[in-house]
């Protein structure tokens, strides 16, 4: 090309000329200067309109001179933009000529002598092969082993050995089979089957994990319309889930009749008598009733209510024989069961009232005041933890012949069987909670150094000279002639209540207010022999039959639970408790129900005290 | 770890300990319990140096394709490390019956693989392997006429077939493409299949082996040529169109040793005496009733429509000696053609056919599987195109005493032993209709009746209560009335103390055994109580549905 010759400056990036004034040196080193003007956008346009030969004009970058195509170069652009060859006189279509073929020809393509290094063995080979030698000799390369073609399945169990039954086979635990389906997974199950929108609803709030069914029960009217299930894959793999991480273990099913379960009792009508029937309400308190107990005859009831009275009543007709306003809350009354005295302690608020009510014989009135102001005061003074005094002129017009200030509130008086002694347990957290009285010497002692936490009640043992203290938890039985512990009774109760002692004396039944009754037989063990959950609500009072094997417990539920507690002088048989009636009446008032009971001293008679206002007798 | 594929091919699960506290270091935080014994178990196993060989194996052919040594690659996939779980099989079902009772979830499995389609998921060798497998052993089923029950549920087809004594029961789902869930662990359910596949290939060749026919199935000769293609055209090539004419379910198979038929045994008969001879009876009717059922469809010819779920029926149809066939063009194995004249029943699921061909019944497919489980041919006229269903009920089901019982299991039973109650019934509703009509005259008439008497009543009262207002400003309102005799039902009163010391015996139990008093009473309890809801829906439903057809009388009527 001549016009490139003319810039000397060859194939270099023209900006470098930028900034000069020139772009380049001619053959004869002159300088080759830049076109004065540089065309603005305007000369561009203008030139583009007006110039018809502005289509085939480039611009030489080497020079900077605007060039016009010649027709011959434009053919040559064309050609290349087509793609084909640039030199027009070339045909691409010419017929080829083969110079090799597949005939043999007879003399060879060249002439060429053979290489020398074809003559030699390759080093590079040899060393190749003896690697692959040594590795043949050596047993790394195996010769090839043609693929056997081996039915892959066969009879497996040809030869049944019976030694290839393992121990693990024996110990195997095989996967419950999946249920097999009812009659509600059915495509057209019965009607009644279906689902009712409410169920439906429910089912869709459940829990996926809680449903019985996991699907919901559809009906299609015929067998095309039914779709794929679309939890087909997910049960499947659930499966397998179970199959191989779900815990096995061999779980022996209770296939119990349940009528077995049932322990075999003797009937209740062959262990009579006992009560069964109310027979006798008796009204006239205006408020609950806490406490009652029976006169050692028989014949008179004394019951200690929150409206201030003490009540007599006579047992068979019913009648208040007599009232007695303390003028507070009466918390426990006791009937001295000497039947040679007639005297009933009274505990109310701080003191005990020992009250003459003047029933019965007048003879045996007479001589229970006599007994008591037969007293003469001692030459020195003893301290005593209480104060004995007389009572007022008042006072004894109402039957009250003594009062013992106790100077805190008393919550429980009990005798002794022969009627001399009683015990009071006094509302004291910390010592002196349990007092120990000689009424006809009137001297009071404190039997314990130490309190053994909150005490609930107290008894006497009827025949030995024991005495039971029940604080929250245990019943501890001490020895009055030797001063010390003689047991403690563990009651797996959380709260005792009430107690009370067998008349043989080797049994004994707490009632806690965790609704629970606890028999212990003090020859066999210090736990409980029989733990009774009869009731569903605390119990507040237990009580044994003088005579008849009988016990009952009086609960807030409202009822009282008669049982048969039979005890066998022979050391070898345990007790026999069955439980007998459950005698309803008492209805619930201020959330408490049966709030004491008692029994008969002769008859197969219960009383309870209830939180109705009532007593009632049942026979 | 445990290797996962380990214990689901050796069949390893966890324990649960007795004392989990104490195996747990003091924990009670839920954790698996494996057997020390059974890892031990698993360590010994050769199969675990097959699978390192197997992984030694991919890491060099990751490495030569990293290196594109193609050579090297192939080479590595000739001397691919393969496995065999032979001896797995036979170390988890040392005899064949052990095989035979697990044999539910592998069918279950193979039938699920097999209809999944040949892309991802799984390996293609793998879901062809589970195809043909599923056909052979329904042709097993077939030829051995082992069939006993098939259920329609929504949520798949079960079977249940008894192979040697052992109830196996498998379900197909229905044939469409899956909706593949993405909470699926595909791997697991592989590592299941691939084991399921060997142990159901081996059961599948000692199955046929006790039949005495060949192994791997071969079509028979002479059904064969029955099947070739009449106009010459190649249909695919021979070795494709092997799995699909065993598929057809329609050619029996060829026979190692050629058949005899008087191959059944008769059971000998010894003289016995008393309970054993009822015992026999019984057994022999069971038998006899058995070979009846297996040929329940012996003669007739069905033919399908092309909208009927083919496989199942064909399947379900031949499994009991019928005849089947279907469009040419659906299935390879159509023996005759929809205008055949010996065609006895044409299944058919759509609401009407246009024209019908006499001398044939055309029912719905639930006649097939219902006469299947009923164990006779029930009759036709419930199943007639476009008829509404009776419901298809759960042979699996077998009602104990208190349990519900559908009204339609009632009717079946009765049909079983040789009753016919539909009679009875529509003479029944007929009368009870009648009866119905009559008592509404009645009804109305003693309505009136008794309208009069109540009013009668009623002045009467007032009168009384008028008396008695004049009567009380004069006298007080005190009164005698003569004293009731309380009758004392003596059986009522037993029964009350009965219970009660049932109660009071109750009280006395100890804790433990009075919780699962309780439970078990509960349960009972909560039976009953669903058995009667049940019936209680039926009978409302019933009662609606009646209430609709007197409507629907009177319109007409009217």
């Amino acid at each position: 090309l001549p016009q490139d010759i003319r810039n000397t400056v060859g194939n270099i990036p023209m900006e470098w000329y930028q900034d000069f004034p020139h772009v380049g040196y001619d053959l004869d080193g002159k300088r080759i200067y830049k076109p004065l003007r540089s065309k603005d956008e305007l000369d561009l346009f203008l030139e583009k309109m007006e110039n018809p030969e502005y289509w085939r004009t480039v611009q030489d970058r080497q020079t900077g001179a605007d060039v016009r195509l010649s027709e011959e170069q434009l053919e040559l652009v064309q050609r290349l933009q087509r793609g084909q060859f640039g030199d027009t006189n070339f045909d691409p279509y010419e017929p080829s000529v083969d110079f090799f073929s597949h005939e043999v020809r007879i003399h060879p393509v060249t002439n060429r002598p053979a290489d020398k290094r074809s003559f030699i063995p390759s080093l590079v080979e040899k060393e190749k092969v003896s690697k692959l030698v040594h590795a043949i000799k050596m047993g790394w390369i195996q010769p090839w082993k043609p693929k056997e073609n081996v039915p892959i399945f066969y009879d497996l169990w040809a030869r049944e050995d019976p030694n290839s039954i393992l121990g693990r086979h024996k110990m195997h635990v095989p996967a419950p089979k999946i249920p097999l389906p009812g009659h509600e997974e059915s495509y057209n199950p019965p009607p009644e089957f279906l689902l009712s929108p409410e169920e439906k609803l429910a089912w869709e709030q459940q829990d996926p994990a809680e449903r019985r069914l996991s699907f919901l029960p559809q009906k299609f009217r015929s067998l095309r319309a039914v779709p794929a299930y679309s939890r087909f894959i997910q049960e499947r793999f659930e499966r397998c889930l179970d199959l191989y991480l779900c815990p096995r273990q061999r779980k022996m099913r209770v296939n119990v009749d349940p009528e077995d379960l049932i322990p075999k009792l003797p009937r209740p009508r062959d262990l009579q008598p006992f009560p069964t029937t109310q027979a006798l309400v008796y009204r006239g308190h205006s408020s609950l009733v806490r406490t009652l107990s029976v006169s050692p005859s028989g014949q008179w009831l004394v019951s200690g209510s929150d409206d201030g009275s003490v009540r007599f009543w006579e047992v068979s007709s019913a009648r208040c024989l007599r009232a007695i306003p303390v003028g507070s809350v009466v918390k426990s009354v006791a009937w001295n069961p000497n039947p040679a005295v007639c005297l009933v302690a009274v505990a109310v608020d701080e003191q005990v009232l020992l009250v003459n009510p003047g029933l019965g014989d007048r003879l045996l009135v007479a001589a229970t005041d006599q007994l008591l102001d037969s007293w003469e005061a001692p030459e020195e003074e003893r301290i005593q933890p209480v104060r004995w005094i007389p009572a007022g002129p008042e006072e004894r017009g109402k039957g009250i012949r003594l009062r013992v200030e106790h100077g805190k509130p008393v919550t429980q008086v009990t005798w002794h069987g022969k009627g001399d002694y009683w015990a009071s347990v006094v509302r004291n957290p910390g010592s002196r909670q349990v007092l120990i009285h000689q009424s006809s010497r009137r001297w009071s002692q404190d039997p314990f150094r130490k309190s053994p936490g909150m005490i609930q009640c107290v008894q006497f043992h009827p025949l030995r000279p024991y005495f039971l203290v029940a604080s929250q938890r245990s019943v501890r039985i001490y020895n009055l002639l030797r001063q010390e512990l003689a047991k403690k009774l563990q009651s797996n109760c959380q709260w005792i209540s009430s107690m009370a002692v067998h008349p043989a004396g080797d049994n004994v039944i707490c009632g806690s207010y965790d609704s629970k009754l606890a028999w212990f037989d003090l020859d066999l063990s210090t736990r409980p022999y029989r733990l009774l959950r009869h009731h569903r609500r605390a119990l507040r009072s237990v009580a044994f039959h003088r005579r008849y094997p009988l016990f009952a417990s009086g609960s807030d539920d409202g009822t009282v639970i008669v049982c048969h507690g039979m005890v066998y002088s022979d050391l070898l048989q345990n007790p026999l408790l069955v439980p007998l009636k459950v005698l309803k009446g008492h209805a619930p008032a201020l959330d408490l129900g049966v709030l004491d009971v008692a029994f008969h001293p002769h008859q197969p008679w219960l009383f309870s005290a209830g939180a109705d206002g009532t007593l009632r007798l049942y026979t | 770890p445990i290797p996962r594929r380990l214990c689901i091919l050796k069949g390893i699960y966890p324990h649960e300990p007795k004392h989990k506290k104490k195996v747990n270091k003091g924990s009670t935080a839920p954790r698996t319990f494996y057997l020390l014994k059974d890892i031990k178990f698993l360590l010994h196993e050769p199969i675990v140096n097959k699978f390192r060989e197997y992984k030694v194996f991919v890491r060099k052919l990751r490495k030569a394709y990293g290196k594109s040594e193609w050579g090297t690659v192939e080479r590595l996939k000739d001397n691919k490390p393969t496995y065999k779980l032979d001896h797995i099989v036979k170390e988890r079902y040392p005899t064949f019956i052990d095989a035979l009772r697990d044999l539910d979830d592998a069918l279950s499995m193979c039938f699920l693989f097999s209809t999944f389609p040949r892309t991802g998921k799984c390996h293609v060798q793998t879901i062809q392997l589970c195809r043909r497998l599923a056909v052979e052993f329904q042709n097993y089923v077939i030829a051995s006429r082992s069939l006993r029950k098939v259920f329609l549920s929504i949520k798949g087809i079960y079977y249940q077939a008894e192979v040697q004594g052992q109830p196996i029961t498998w379900i197909t789902p229905y044939a469409f493409a899956h909706d593949h869930p993405t909470d699926v662990d595909y791997r697991v359910m592989a590592t299941f299949t691939e084991f399921y596949t060997t142990l159901l290939g081996f059961v599948n060749f000692r199955l046929y082996q006790s039949l005495n026919l060949v192994y791997p199935p071969k079509i028979d000769s002479q059904a064969e040529d029955e099947l070739k293609p009449a106009e010459g055209k190649e249909y695919a090539m021979d070795s494709e169109s092997y799995l699909e004419k065993l598929s057809g379910l329609s050619a029996s198979l060829a026979r190692a040793v050629a058949p005899t038929h008087e191959d059944e045994v008769e059971i000998d008969e010894f003289p016995v005496e008393g309970e054993t001879a009822e015992l026999m009876d019984a057994k022999k009717k069971e038998q006899e009733d058995l070979e009846k059922h297996k040929k329940l469809f012996e003669g007739l010819r069905f033919f399908l429509n092309r909208e009927v779920p083919r496989e199942p029926l064909a399947f379900v149809i031949r499994c009991f000696g019928g005849q089947v066939s279907w469009d040419k063009s659906l299935c390879i194995g159509a023996t005759y053609d929809a205008t055949d004249p010996s065609i006895t029943h044409h299944i058919i699921d759509r609401p009407r056919l246009d024209k019908q061909v006499v001398g044939r019944y055309y029912l719905q497919p639930q006649w097939v599987f219902d006469s299947v489980n009923a164990k006779l041919c029930l009759p036709v006229a419930d199943y007639f195109p476009g008829v509404l269903l009776p419901p298809h009920l759960s042979p699996f089901v077998t009602e104990k005493e208190g349990d519900y019982v559908p009204p339609e299991k009632l009717k079946l039973l009765a049909l079983q032993r040789g009753e016919n109650p539909d009679e009875e019934s529509e003479e029944e509703e007929e009368e009870e209709e009648e009866e119905e009509e009559g008592d509404n005259d009645k009804e109305e008439e003693e309505e009136e009746d008794e309208s009069e008497k109540e009013e009668e009543l009623k002045l009467q009262k007032m009168e009384e209560q008028k008396t008695q207002s004049t009567q009380s400003n004069k006298a007080l309102p005190v009164k005698v009335t003569a004293g009731k005799v309380r009758v004392e039902d003596k059986q009522r009163l037993e029964q009350e103390q009965q219970s009660e010391e049932k109660r009071l015996a109750i009280m006395m139990m100890k804790k433990r055994e009075k919780y699962l008093y309780k439970k078990i009473m509960f349960g009972k309890k909560r039976k009953i109580r669903e058995a009667n809801k049940l019936a209680e829906k039926r009978k409302a439903h019933d009662a609606a549905l009646k209430e609709q057809k007197k409507k629907s009388k009177k319109a007409r009527q009217a």
